[in-house]
């Protein structure tokens, strides 16, 4: 069997996990009948909603009516970088503070544009430290683990 | 007349320094990230929603609003300028538009498209005010089994009008319903889908969500795209229209306006939409349709006014039914959640100064926006030279701090780094993201009208049919997708969609 439209075949396939997976968690909680509902009862048949929204999404991207298109391929370079400082920004804020935080979350996410270049990419990151400090920082005055745990 | 004692007290909250000053901080960074192409007023109101915990709640919603408004003014002037939309729904002004620039007529078109969105602007202002009142009082006759219908109603009515495929649109709104459910439920206390992780037991945060799939995803889709399309900038030119130019671009300013005004009320609707419908009407009505394409100055007016009437009525179902028409309004209750304000009919009766005073700042910022966009258009046009390898590191750092301030935890940056995979996989499926914050702001008020009307009726599910109000609501519902799904209109939907 040809899979034509891998788009939705793949969009149908996320569909029917995600509802089964809706559905089968649900189970475990109280459903309760429909003039009383328990906390299962909603979530359970939403899941089910989902799945089937899923399947006919699957089977239409089978039939021989259903357009070619084809999943563009993923920039894992992009992703892993982009991700990548994100994560780096929650694990560096509450040992390393802030300034460190956000110049390496610059600098990794700036990597991944392929004009990438370090020397306007600093101006950018300390630009972007003083600019935000100063609006949340001292403007707003949200609380921020400012300076590394060692200067504290 | 109520309509004017109504407006004055709105005006007078509106008036004071604060809240000018908020209004007119939303119009310029409205007008800004509708210059600049990639930043749209999702990510935007996404990112600042944390900033505003510390501002009363009016000066919060007056800046948001600005910022969506201000953003279909700033998104014309790269339109015409550079051919660059900076919004979805400038991408018709450009047709025309640029055309126009070309001709050397940059100005006039400028000028028409500022003129046009002021117009409408002011009309909606009107049209809000008026229709706001009896709509919220038609609202407290709704039961829960109404209240049902009527999400039923508004979500499928945001997918049938505005997104491509239909079944894995309603998908994506099912898939926001279900994860709005995560946390605890209120009814029985207990923690659904949290894994035993504290932070999970609130839900999951709806900025992470949506900074997750707007901000971060569309960062790594349009790092992909390698060519970067420079476009040629236009010069400026006198303003000044002919009399030939007024007398032709008046009646499109007040179709524009009435087309704008009621797409931006329906479900589904807002700017992009009503600026598509506004210029296909335009073209085949206009005498001049030949000119279409090669800078009619109907195709600029007709759909810039369309596009800023529709900013501003999508804030009607918002305020009295308590139930948002696009996406940028279900961001619009979660600003409205912050503060505390639980969206619906009663807000005009709980706090009228709020109602009336956001609705009041809604004109005050359209004449802000003419004055700032028309003489310093020359300050805007420098901005667009900015490349994007600065800007995008700037959306994730404002990003990164506003999500962690939310609740002072990096958890929140951890699920929003995880919504921007999300994101990202939902782009490359072709599934697109607004209808699941749709679905996610509505999902726990669905199952909770849902679990009362059953609880009134005692279990019997014929309450959604035997309620006469509900019953109209879910019939208009199956129209819509009988409607869709008929082979003539299924056509005509789909090639709208191409431009997409």
């Amino acid at each position: 069997m040809e899979i034509r439209n891998q788009k939705d075949f793949g969009a149908g396939l996320m569909y029917i996990v995600i509802g089964l997976f809706f559905t089968i968690m649900a189970t475990q909680y109280p459903m309760g009948t429909a003039a009383k509902m328990g906390p299962g009862y909603f979530p359970f048949w939403l899941g089910i909603v989902m799945t089937a929204l899923g399947l006919l999404i699957l089977v239409k991207s089978l039939s021989a009516k259903a357009a070619i298109e084809k999943i563009p391929p993923f920039n894992w370079k992009v992703i892993g970088l982009i991700t990548g400082s994100v994560v780096a920004y929650g694990i560096l804020l509450p040992t390393m503070g802030f300034i460190v935080a956000v110049f390496v979350l610059v600098f990794m996410s700036a990597s991944a544009s392929h004009e990438f270049h370090w020397k306007g990419t600093l101006i950018n990151a300390t630009f972007l430290i003083v600019f935000t400090y100063s609006v949340f920082v001292m403007g707003l005055k949200l609380q921020f683990p400012l300076l590394p745990f060692f200067l504290q | 007349m109520d309509l004017f004692a109504n407006l004055a007290l709105g005006f007078d909250t509106a008036f004071t320094l604060q809240n000018l000053l908020y209004c007119l901080i939303g119009c310029v960074l409205g007008t800004l990230i509708g210059v600049l192409p990639g930043l749209g007023p999702i990510a935007t109101i996404a990112m600042l929603l944390p900033a505003t915990y510390a501002l009363p709640p009016i000066a919060a919603l007056i800046m948001l609003a600005g910022i969506y408004y201000g953003s279909q003014y700033g998104g014309s002037t790269t339109a015409i300028l550079l051919n660059i939309p900076g919004e979805t729904s400038s991408v018709v002004t450009a047709i025309d538009g640029y055309q126009m620039a070309r001709n050397g007529r940059a100005g006039v078109a400028l000028f028409t498209a500022g003129m046009g969105s002021f117009f409408a602007g002011c009309v909606a202002t009107l049209v809000l005010a008026a229709f706001a009142a009896p709509l919220s009082q038609l609202a407290f006759k709704f039961g829960p089994a109404e209240y049902f219908s009527l999400m039923v109603l508004g979500l499928i009515g945001a997918v049938v009008l505005a997104s491509g495929s239909l079944i894995k649109a309603i998908g994506m709104i099912v898939l926001g319903l279900l994860m709005g459910l995560i946390g605890t439920d209120v009814n029985s206390g207990v923690s659904r889908y949290a894994f035993d992780i504290p932070e999970l037991s609130d839900g999951i945060g709806f900025v992470a969500v949506a900074m997750g799939v707007f901000g971060f995803a569309e960062i790594m889709g349009n790092l992909e795209k390698t060519d970067e399309d420079e476009g040629f900038l236009n010069k400026m030119t006198t303003m000044i229209p002919t009399k030939q130019d007024v007398k032709r671009m008046i009646p499109s300013i007040l179709r524009g306006t009435t087309i704008g005004s009621i797409l931006g009320i329906l479900p589904g609707g807002g700017a992009a939409l009503a600026a598509f419908g506004a210029y296909s009407v335009e073209k085949k009505s206009s005498k001049y349709s030949h000119e279409f394409g090669k800078g009619a100055i109907e195709g600029v007016a007709g759909p810039e006014s369309a596009n800023n009437a529709a900013a501003q009525t999508s804030f009607i179902p918002l305020l009295t039914l308590g139930i948002p028409p696009n996406a940028v309004m279900a961001l619009m209750v979660g600003a409205m959640t912050i503060h505390n304000i639980q969206p619906g009919p009663q807000v005009m009766t709980s706090n009228p100064a709020l109602f009336w005073g956001l609705i009041a700042s809604m004109w005050i910022g359209n004449v802000m926006l003419i004055l700032l966009n028309l003489p310093l258009i020359g300050i805007w046009v420098k901005l667009l030279k900015i490349p994007y390898r600065f800007m995008y590191p700037a959306i994730l750092v404002f990003c990164c701090i506003g999500v962690y301030t939310v609740n002072n935890t990096v958890f929140d940056v951890y699920v929003t780094a995880a919504f921007g995979i999300i994101g990202y996989l939902f782009f490359k499926l072709g599934c697109e993201p607004p209808p699941l914050l749709l679905g996610f702001v509505l999902g726990p008020m669905m199952e909770e009208n849902f679990r009362r009307a059953l609880l009134l009726s005692r279990g019997d599910f014929t309450t959604f049919l035997t309620r006469p109000l509900s019953l109209g609501l879910l019939i208009a519902a199956a129209l819509l997708v009988v409607i869709v799904a008929l082979p003539a209109v299924k056509k005509t939907r789909e090639e709208a969609f191409v431009e997409d």
